[in-house]
């Protein structure tokens, strides 16, 4: 029987002695769960310890506490050749003495395959990273992003039950990266690859991956689907991460499950909102966050809750969207609107000193502890 | 003005005023010698050892083993004593070029992957003996290896304690000890470029191939060694040219008994007196040393494909 999880980080500590003599945690107890063909990408600023988990992984580095688990079995200190993990390098690490054919048959001809397998599968797996005819050239002769099909080509070729890419995308142009990011997820979902996905851009996690996992300072702010991330950040750090949000301080009137008030002096009104997570109280400082995408402008003036008024302040059209600044009580709010409709005046829609109402669906302000 | 602007424009013309100072220097010091030396090769030594000018074998046919006042027919002039010191040469060259990238290799492959910090000591460390006169460091192995040198009393001094008669060895003046006094001088010339070209090696091409399944062998034979290879022969041209034309190490660590083509054209030179022979050898010593160094160089390249990743 399969382990339930292609990857499991348990609890795992990597320190490193700074040249200063200090001792930085890279990786910070992290725990992780990577389930069997799943998309999983680790994201987060620099430094935050990506490539050191995926180092471990790899077998690298060697965890100073807690456990790396593959396909259900403890690695401890397993050398990365005894590990069914392949990875594909930031700088792609292609041997430069070897031809494309060699480099890619290299993890073969290590598992002692026999030459007519060798030729066959390595054929095979040039093709699907589209590099036939190429394979008797030398990486040096060879464009950035084919360089990057090659050192893909290699770590696919064996088959691995898990595939570690790290930042392999970084060197690319933005035009050639997203043709790349579809290849990699139809190539993924083509071989039912676990792959673990090591990347600092948000748009690319939230296009490629099955789950995210947010990191900061080796720690895991919050791990989950594309949609749980963005829809529902569990702090300010991943909502301000991920995406851009108004941050509103308020305090708590009143909870239940589902719904709750939030007091918010700069807006001189109670907000309707969602409680992100379970252990909030009533009289407690909270922030409510609200993506300028989820504010809604209307025309009706009726009673809905979160209704205000506001006055644009800022207009910013940008093609598809018009960015605006709308001050409503004492604070100014970030609201972006589709334009749906093409008019070449700049002022067709909104301009400054406009008066417009607005409309917060409850469950678009989300309520957060302050940090 | 309009000069520097032609020059500025024409490549060929800015390689030729770049290369003009050497080609001086080759011309002055390396061509018009060699070609000295050549005519001087086919010339005669007159009784007082001046060189008379004309156009003779002799010298190259003394060389191959055979007496010139000898009839050719007959076979019992033959006298192949240049001949071996030809081959000791060659033989000895060609071992002290293992012996030394035998031990070169490990040693520059441990400095490359110590850390930064200590790496330049270790450089400094293998640079250090050449910090002494190589006539000097040379005579140390003469005290290491004499009858009554350091190396025979301590090895004295054990038997002694275990009780053992012990009688001195034999070390001086043997091909042995010629040997390790030319392994011993031309270990850093190895160490260096074999060094140089690890060094350029990126950890992450290592960890690639652990990653593809190579254990530390197999990461060796298929990844290190070929990506080192043109250090190990820079390295090779560096050693085996200079240890094929040297006299000095085997004139004191192997007397009379180790000869070697580089003594043979000293001692025509200074003791002998015959330039003309002495130019010959001179000669025979370069086309093999050119032979041997053409066919290495068309197997394994000249050490210029540093691959750089
Ligand atoms: N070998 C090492 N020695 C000392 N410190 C290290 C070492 N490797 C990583 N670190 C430190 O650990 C922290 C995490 O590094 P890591 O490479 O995992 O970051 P990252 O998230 O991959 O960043 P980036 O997006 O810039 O690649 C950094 O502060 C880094 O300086
Ligand atoms: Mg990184």
């Amino acid at each position: 029987m399969p382990a339930e999880f292609a990857v499991e980080l348990r609890d795992v500590v990597k320190q490193f002695v700074t040249p200063e003599g200090a001792n930085l945690a890279a990786v910070d107890h992290v725990t992780m769960q990577i389930r069997n063909g799943e998309f999983f990408s680790m994201l987060g600023s620099s430094g935050c310890g990506k490539t050191t988990s995926l180092r471990m992984i790899a077998g690298f580095e060697w965890p100073d506490e807690g456990e790396v688990i593959i396909e259900g079995k403890p690695m401890g200190h397993t050398p990365p050749y005894q590990r069914n993990v392949n990875m594909v390098f930031q700088n792609y690490a292609l041997f430069q003495h070897m031809t494309v054919f060699e480099n890619v048959a290299f993890g073969l001809e290590m598992q002692r395959a026999g030459r007519k397998e060798i030729i066959t599968r390595v054929g095979r797996s040039l093709d699907m990273v589209q590099l036939k005819g190429l394979d008797r050239r030398r990486p040096r002769q060879l464009s950035g992003g084919q360089q990057q099909r090659v050192a893909l080509a290699r770590a696919l070729v064996n088959l691995p039950a898990v595939l570690l890419l790290d930042e392999p995308l970084g060197a690319l142009d933005l035009k050639l990266r997203k043709e790349m990011q579809l290849e990699l997820k139809a190539l993924q979902q083509q071989l039912g690859i676990t792959f673990i996905y090591v990347t600092h851009d948000q748009e690319e996690a939230l296009t490629m991956s099955d789950r995210i996992a947010v990191m900061s300072l080796g720690k895991v702010r919050q791990m989950g689907t594309p949609q749980e991330i963005y829809e529902r950040p569990s702090s300010r750090f991943v909502a301000e991460f991920i995406g851009e949000s108004n941050f509103i301080d308020g305090r708590m009137v009143q909870i239940s499950k589902e719904a709750a008030q939030v007091h918010v002096p700069a807006l001189n009104m109670e907000l309707s909102a969602t409680p992100i997570s379970g252990d909030l109280v009533a009289g407690e400082d909270v922030i409510v966050s609200i993506r300028p995408e989820k504010v809604q402008i209307t025309n009706s003036i009726n009673e809905m809750p979160n209704h205000m008024e506001g006055t644009v302040e800022k207009t910013v059209y940008i093609g598809s969207d018009t960015h605006l600044i709308i001050h409503t009580g004492s604070q100014n709010l970030k609201v972006w609107e589709q334009n749906r409709v093409s008019r070449i005046d700049p002022h067709a829609f909104y301009s400054s000193g406009q008066k417009i109402q607005l409309v917060i669906l409850p469950e678009n302000a989300l309520i957060m502890k302050r940090e | 003005m309009s000069m520097l602007q032609k020059l500025r424009e024409n490549r060929s013309s800015q390689g030729t005023l770049l290369a003009l100072p050497t080609t001086f220097w080759m011309v002055a010091l390396l061509v018009l010698p060699l070609l000295l030396t050549t005519v001087i090769s086919f010339g005669k030594r007159s009784p007082d050892g001046e060189v008379i000018y004309t156009f003779t074998l002799n010298n190259y046919i003394r060389l191959a083993g055979f007496d010139p006042n000898c009839p050719p027919a007959d076979g019992t002039c033959f006298n192949p004593l240049y001949l071996q010191i030809l081959g000791r040469s060659l033989s000895l060259a060609f071992n002290t070029t293992v012996l030394v990238i035998l031990m070169a290799y490990p040693l520059a492959y441990f400095i490359a992957r110590s850390h930064p910090r200590k790496r330049n000591t270790y450089l400094f460390l293998v640079l250090i003996p050449l910090w002494t006169n190589f006539v000097i460091r040379v005579y140390a192995w003469m005290m290491l290896l004499r009858k009554e040198g350091v190396i025979n009393n301590l090895l004295g001094l054990l038997a002694g304690w275990i009780g053992y008669d012990f009688k001195p060895l034999e070390m001086l003046y043997t091909q042995g000890a010629v040997l390790v006094g030319m392994v011993y001088e031309f270990l850093p010339f190895m160490i260096l470029p074999i060094f140089t070209s690890l060094e350029k090696i990126d950890n992450s091409l290592y960890e690639a191939a652990a990653d593809l399944g190579a254990n530390p062998i197999r990461t060796f034979r298929r990844v290190t060694l070929p990506l080192s290879l043109p250090g190990v022969v820079a390295g090779t041209i560096l050693v085996f040219i200079p240890v094929m034309g040297t006299f000095i190490v085997s004139d004191i660590l192997g007397g009379r008994q180790v000869i070697l083509v580089g003594n043979l054209i000293q001692r025509q030179f200074l003791d002998a007196r015959d330039p003309t022979f002495g130019s010959a050898a001179s000669l025979i010593l370069m086309i093999m040393t050119l032979v041997v160094t053409y066919f290495y160089t068309r197997k394994f390249g000249f050490g210029e494909e540093i691959v750089a990743a």
